[in-house]
């Protein structure tokens, strides 16, 4: 690999790339022979781990949005390796087909007999249908779809020419996106998830699978970045000031991570009503205990801790420890939010989950590398990019 | 005024801008003087570092604030709920520290956000009534509107009044007054 810092651009990007496509397209092929030897148990798995980096997707996307809304000056040399990530929901859209060939696998209102013999199950047919399930999910697919590739082309286009009424049309976009955004996301989480037990209802879901996406990419980003700095790329533009705000976004979002997800956990307790308590007492059952409590300590208190002091926010090997437990906390979250309707005794892993998390993975990583490679890695003619190199933490 | 309770409280000098201030600052930090202060009608980034101050201990006064409002939220409704007025509500254990949640971390934020307010005025010497640096004419009616001062307090180690008013003129400082007064 070859980078030239002038132009910031890869120059020869290596095999890096090449490596992760090949892992990705074996483990994809691994999975497909779980398809084949145990369906049930592979739709679980590809679900999860699908669930699992499409978070991290947009969490890109609402990092870049949020970037323009708020005209940030810090995050400016971050932006094309958010946007490059972003950039994966596209790949990820298509990566989703199969999950719809597996909707009577995995979600009991898609079976006729089932919604036949269950009133709550025919009230809530008119929007938990199979076609109704396809076509919302190709309009969010749709819908983040736009936003990615537009936030890019626009960036790359700045690449040739700064252009003031351009900046103000994206912030534009942005602003709508937005809103758009956080209705889409809401609607998709409680379509993939939360209907796998159609009885259960949650209005908060949203916000907890939104907030986990993001906690998560702003970790993915750390781990980037730092991969990007072991290869002698963008050592001198991404400085540990840009780590220290990183981590103080991971610890910020780990409380509020844990702030919504408590607050859906507390109503319930509180209210005691069975027909919502189930969902918390089904992962109460056996080894799923365990798990719920490894969710607790591990995506909260542990995070919360380690990264509490400033200086372990600026250690590039505490913070990118850190940022790799939390990728691995989310697939976990993520593994418990779809697989008590499927393993309803206790927790099990196989071959399978770790297969589909690293295939899926690979894919997304092989799209960040191949479109680091064709564009520059920061947007040369944002003119706060000299301010976020420069930028320094008062305290 | 009694000339015999006249006190120097120090020595000031001003500066034509901001980016002045700071680049003094920097050099009377070099000089090694200790106790001395840059007065300016706005913050200035990177006077922390010019001036070569250590980090705050706000910080940790907060922290330790927190602690003692999340232990002492959590033991607050242990002992009310379960020891001095134990009541069933809505069948649920006396000690149900999911309720607790709560108010622990309110207390918690609000006993930090103490500690952040009263540790800055502590660390600050705030709140008081007078600062001898008001004896100055110039530092009065021009610190809060368009003066950018040095101070070098008469308590520094390296303080004396000639030695101090040629250093102030050789950074560049205007006006370098000794202030004085009872």
């Amino acid at each position: 690999m070859r980078y030239d810092a002038k132009t910031y651009r890869l120059v020869e990007p290596g095999s890096l790339g090449k490596r992760a496509l090949m892992v990705g397209v074996a483990g994809l092929a691994l999975s497909g022979v779980g398809w084949a030897l145990d369906a049930d148990r592979f739709f679980h798995a590809y679900l999860a781990a699908l669930v699992c980096w499409l978070a991290i997707a947009l969490g890109a996307l609402f990092f870049v949005m949020v970037h323009y809304l708020v005209s940030a000056r810090w995050s400016v040399v971050l932006l094309r390796l958010s946007e490059n990530v972003a950039l994966s929901i596209p790949y990820l859209a298509v990566l989703f087909i199969p999950v719809l060939f597996g909707l009577g696998h995995l979600y009991h209102w898609s079976h006729a007999d089932v919604v036949a013999a269950d009133e709550m199950l025919q009230n809530k047919s008119g929007y938990l249908n199979a076609p109704f399930f396809i076509v919302r999910t190709v309009i969010y697919f749709a819908i983040w779809s736009f936003l990615a590739g537009y936030l890019n082309r626009m960036s790359v286009k700045q690449d040739a020419g700064y252009d003031q009424a351009r900046t103000d049309r994206v912030k534009w976009v942005a602003a709508v996106g937005m809103i758009a955004y956080a209705l889409s996301v809401t609607a998709a989480s409680f379509d993939w998830l939360m209907s796998l037990d159609a009885h259960w209802y949650s209005t908060i879901f949203g916000v907890n699978y939104f907030a986990a996406g993001l906690l998560t990419f702003v970790s993915v980003l750390v781990l980037l970045a730092i991969v990007l700095r072991r290869n002698g790329v963008l050592t001198e533009t991404i400085t540990v000031e840009h780590y220290h705000d990183l981590g103080k976004l991971i610890f910020a979002f780990t409380i509020f991570w844990s702030y919504t997800n408590f607050s859906q956990y507390l109503l319930i307790w509180y209210g005691n009503i069975p027909e919502e308590t189930i969902w918390y007492a089904d992962r109460w059952v056996g080894s799923w205990k365990t798990i719920s409590l490894i969710i607790i300590f591990g995506h909260f208190a542990v995070p919360f801790i380690v990264l509490m002091t400033r200086s372990a926010k600026r250690s590039l090997t505490v913070l990118g420890v850190t940022a790799a437990w939390m990728v691995l906390m989310h697939y976990i979250e993520m593994y418990w939010l779809v697989y008590p309707t499927y393993i309803e005794h206790g927790a099990s892993f196989g071959w399978m989950e770790p297969v589909t998390f690293v295939g899926i993975g690979a894919i997304v990583f092989w799209v960040f590398w191949s479109k680091c490679a064709k564009e520059r890695l920061v947007p040369i003619n944002d003119p706060k990019l000299q301010g976020s190199i420069d930028h320094v933490n008062p305290f | 005024m009694n000339a015999a309770n006249e006190q120097t409280y120090g020595i000031i000098a001003r500066f034509e801008s901001p980016a002045e201030l700071l680049r003094a600052a920097e050099k009377v930090r070099d000089a090694g003087y200790k106790r001395f202060d840059c007065h300016s009608p706005f913050p200035i980034h990177g006077m922390d570092h010019a001036m070569g101050m250590k980090g705050s201990k706000v910080g940790y006064i907060a922290g330790i604030c927190g602690a003692i409002g999340g232990i002492g939220g959590l033991t607050l409704q242990w002992w009310t709920s379960t020891v001095a007025y134990p009541v069933v509500i809505s069948g649920k254990p006396f000690f149900s520290y999911q309720a607790y949640v709560p108010i622990t971390f309110g207390l918690t934020v609000l006993l930090a956000a103490f500690g952040a307010f009263f540790g800055m005025l502590i660390t600050n010497r705030l709140p008081r009534w007078f600062d001898g640096l008001f004896y100055s004419e110039q530092f009065s009616s021009r610190v809060t509107n368009d003066g950018f001062f040095v101070s070098i307090d008469s308590s520094d180690p390296q303080f004396n009044a000639e030695r101090c008013r040629a250093f102030l003129e050789s950074v560049g400082g205007k006006q370098v007054e000794v202030v004085r007064g009872a």
